[in-house]
């Protein structure tokens, strides 16, 4: 057997059981590697300059932004990450008197269980132990469920390209951290508002900064524990909702949704040919006993009708022996006395 | 249309006509999509990357159930006087998948390695890899359920005894994918809780996507059956009578569908308690869908059993398949990103409606091709009843 049609096999048998081993599997938890790297965007240090954005342009390959730095017209409208920029910084809030402007960046957040790995059907997605969720575009089928499922709207798709079109993101600059530097926005950053470390220690850093100056912040790290947590940490000076974050999200990891039901799966499998054959079974015998009934109500009419054709025969050899016996009685009687006398 | 079998050999009909420019129209625009990619002619944005075609996936598939509707009732639960329509449902629900397979390599960003998921690389967490599984095995199933069709129409009659052999084999199987890949095809959205409006996204989406997908195979056989006997009445044997008496029959099977299917959408409602929803703008859309388009044609379908009313129950079993596919374009595409503005939202390209278009013409006119040429509306005569 070719390795590849082994390997197809072994898939589709763990199909069936992947999730429900997983389950079952998971008494003990996860809390990620040990060690991993991390962001922390601290918003509330953010002045719009966008050079990380230029940055990030320049490290992928991309053609740099159209807009220049300082140019405040490119805040008008949100924006969101595209096949041309992995990376932008959007404003929320103009400045108003002695309140400055509020921006915040937006990127992939390389989550800690990351639901475009989960969903994808052929694997095209990795969480390596460093942190940062890689992609395969040699594998992609282009099918985009990852892009559809993105609870940060973080990735993106290149629809101009016929012939190798790939889903396309930040890669928390993978190449760069392997080398032992910093990604690239980063370094850009004038103001320290993205910050590269553990993403432990940054836990730590964000905490500190808060406690230190609670009217600053929200008393709220976004990406600790948000389905489970992202490498990015994301500090706010306004409530999540009016930094364009979703609010309120739940520890539990997205993928386990799709997961639990998944699981159901094998359990189906095993039921399902069993019970139908029943209900197959079933319906057969009610035919069955149908017809026995009808059967046994016509051998019921024939049998009846045997026993009075029987009772009529032997009514009528009755008759037919009586007649015979009345017939030579009267022969006997009839008959010349001189005979008998001869007998005798 | 009237007279098809008349004009059997003529190629310039109207309807030949009308379907050869659609089919010319639409296939020249799909040769453009995979000449120039996705952007080409369709409006989809990096934050709706599924939209009109992703839709009609879902509406292809769903009303495609015609096929494990029918196959159940008959072969496993003995209904047998539904027999006449087992293969005109079963052809439907075959061209139903095509139409899916179909719409799902336009609409794939590199179609060629659709294998992918089974040769290369298996994502086993993926519910679309359970799709994928299933809806190749069943779209294979459904392929030989249909062979004898085929086999009588050769004469092969050693390989359709064969195949009529494992009638029942086959109808189980068929269900048993149909019931696993229709309902995951709803949890597909299970992953995207955040982005579907909360009367639409449910954590029982999966149970909503395979009762609606019974709803609307039940009423794909009551209208193919209508249209069939239409086009092809001297050539369907059943008389106008008995197929009356079958609507009537499946009306009431779709009545019960229907009215389960409405239990659990007031259930949903009810234990994640969305009640206050219902007063906005998109309850209003939503009551459209649940009361218009699943409970009237409940009543209608329970009014039309028990009346004997064969016209109504063909009219609702139309406003149901629209119900259906309102429903699966709302879950898919109309209440996806609901929070967004009217700027950010996606409206289809009109090339996407016109490959859809596309689609549907293909399937009707290779449905007709198939009913026209071999035994799939009658009993072949050499094999009267034994089947």
């Amino acid at each position: 057997m070719s390795p590849s049609r082994r390997d197809f096999i072994k898939g589709v048998a763990a199909g069936g059981l992947a999730a429900g081993v997983a389950r079952a599997g998971a008494n003990k938890r996860f809390d990620g590697y040990p060690g991993r790297y991390g962001l922390l965007h601290d918003s509330t240090l953010c002045v719009g300059c966008r050079s990380c954005e230029f940055a990030c342009n320049e490290v992928n390959d991309l053609p740099p932004p159209t807009a220049p730095i300082g140019d405040q017209k490119i805040f008008d409208k949100p924006r969101g990450p595209t096949d041309k920029r992995y990376t932008v910084v959007n404003r929320y809030r103009e400045a108003q008197g002695n309140k400055p402007a509020v921006y915040r960046k937006h990127q992939c957040m390389h989550c800690n269980e990351p639901c475009c790995a989960s969903v994808c059907f052929v694997n095209a997605f990795t969480k390596t132990p460093e942190g940062p969720v890689l992609y395969d575009p040699n594998v992609c089928v282009g099918c985009r469920y990852c892009v559809f499922a993105c609870p940060y709207y973080a990735l993106a798709y290149e629809y101009d390209d016929p012939a190798t079109p790939r889903v396309v993101r930040c890669t928390m600059c993978y190449p760069l951290i392997k080398k032992g530097r910093n990604p690239a926005c980063a370094d850009a950053c004038p103001t320290g508002a993205v910050l590269f470390g553990k993403r432990k220690e940054l836990i730590k850093v964000a905490r500190e900064r808060i406690r230190k100056h609670p009217e600053r912040y929200v008393d709220y790290v976004f990406g600790e524990h948000d389905y489970a947590g992202t490498s990015w940490l994301t500090l706010v000076g306004l409530p999540l909702e009016q930094v364009g974050l979703p609010a309120e999200l739940p520890y539990e990891p997205l993928p386990n949704l799709t997961t639990h039901f998944l699981s159901l799966a094998p359990i189906v499998a095993a039921i399902f040919p069993g019970l139908l054959a029943g209900f197959y079974a079933f319906s057969k015998r009610r035919e069955a006993v149908s017809e026995q009934k009808h059967r046994t109500q016509l051998d019921g009419e024939r049998a009846r009708a045997l026993a009075e054709l029987e009772q009529k025969l032997l009514e009528a050899a009755r008759l037919a022996e009586r007649d015979k016996q009345r017939a030579v009685a009267r022969a006997q009687r009839l008959a010349p006395p001189a005979e008998k006398k001869e007998d005798s | 249309m009237n007279a098809p079998a008349e004009n059997r050999g003529e190629l310039f009909t109207p309807f030949n006509i009308i379907t050869g420019l659609i089919l010319i129209f639409g296939g020249a625009i799909v040769v453009l999509r995979f000449a120039h990619g996705l952007s080409y002619a369709t409006n989809l944005t990096q934050t709706t990357t599924w939209g009109l075609w992703t839709g009609f996936k879902l509406v292809f598939v769903a009303l495609a159930a015609s096929g494990y509707a029918l196959t159940t009732a008959v072969y496993i639960f003995g209904m047998h006087e539904y027999h006449p329509l087992v293969r005109p449902a079963v052809l439907s629900g075959f061209m139903g998948y095509t139409l899916f397979i179909l719409i799902l390599i336009f609409d794939l960003g590199r179609a060629w390695r659709i294998y992918y998921p089974f040769l290369v690389r298996p994502g086993v967490t993926s519910a679309l890899f359970e799709i994928a599984l299933c809806v190749a095995l069943y779209y294979t199933t459904q392929f030989v359920e249909l062979t004898p069709v085929g086999f009588e129409w050769l004469g092969w009659k050693r390989w359709r005894k064969a195949v009529i052999g494992v009638t029942v084999g086959l109808t189980v199987f068929g269900l048993f994918l149909s019931m696993l890949h229709q309902s995951t095809l709803g949890a597909l959205f299970l992953a995207v809780p955040g982005k579907l409006h909360p009367l639409w996204y449910s954590p029982y989406i999966p149970l909503h996507f395979f009762i609606s997908s019974a709803v609307g195979g039940i009423s794909m056989v009551i209208l193919v059956g209508l249209i069939s006997k239409r086009v092809w009445g001297h050539k369907m044997e059943i008389t106008r009578k008995k197929l009356d008496q079958l609507t009537i029959g499946l009306g009431k099977g779709s009545a019960i569908a229907l009215a389960i299917y409405f239990a659990v959408k007031i259930v949903d409602i009810s234990i994640a308690n969305k009640w206050h929803y219902l007063g906005t703008g998109w309850g209003l859309w939503y009551l459209v869908e649940v009361l218009g388009f699943v409970l009237l044609p409940c009543v209608l379908f329970a009014h039309g059993h028990r009346e004997k009313l064969p016209r109504l129950i063909r009219f609702t079993a139309l406003l149901t398949v629209l119900g259906v596919i309102l429903n699966r374009l709302n879950v898919s595409v109309v209440a996806y990103n609901w929070k967004f503005t009217i700027e950010q939202r996606y409206f289809p390209y009109w090339m996407e409606y016109v490959v859809v278009v596309f689609l549907i013409t293909l399937g009707v006119v290779i449905f007709r091709w198939v009913a026209q040429r071999m035994p799939v509306l009658y009993d072949h005569p050499d094999y009267k009843g034994s089947h």
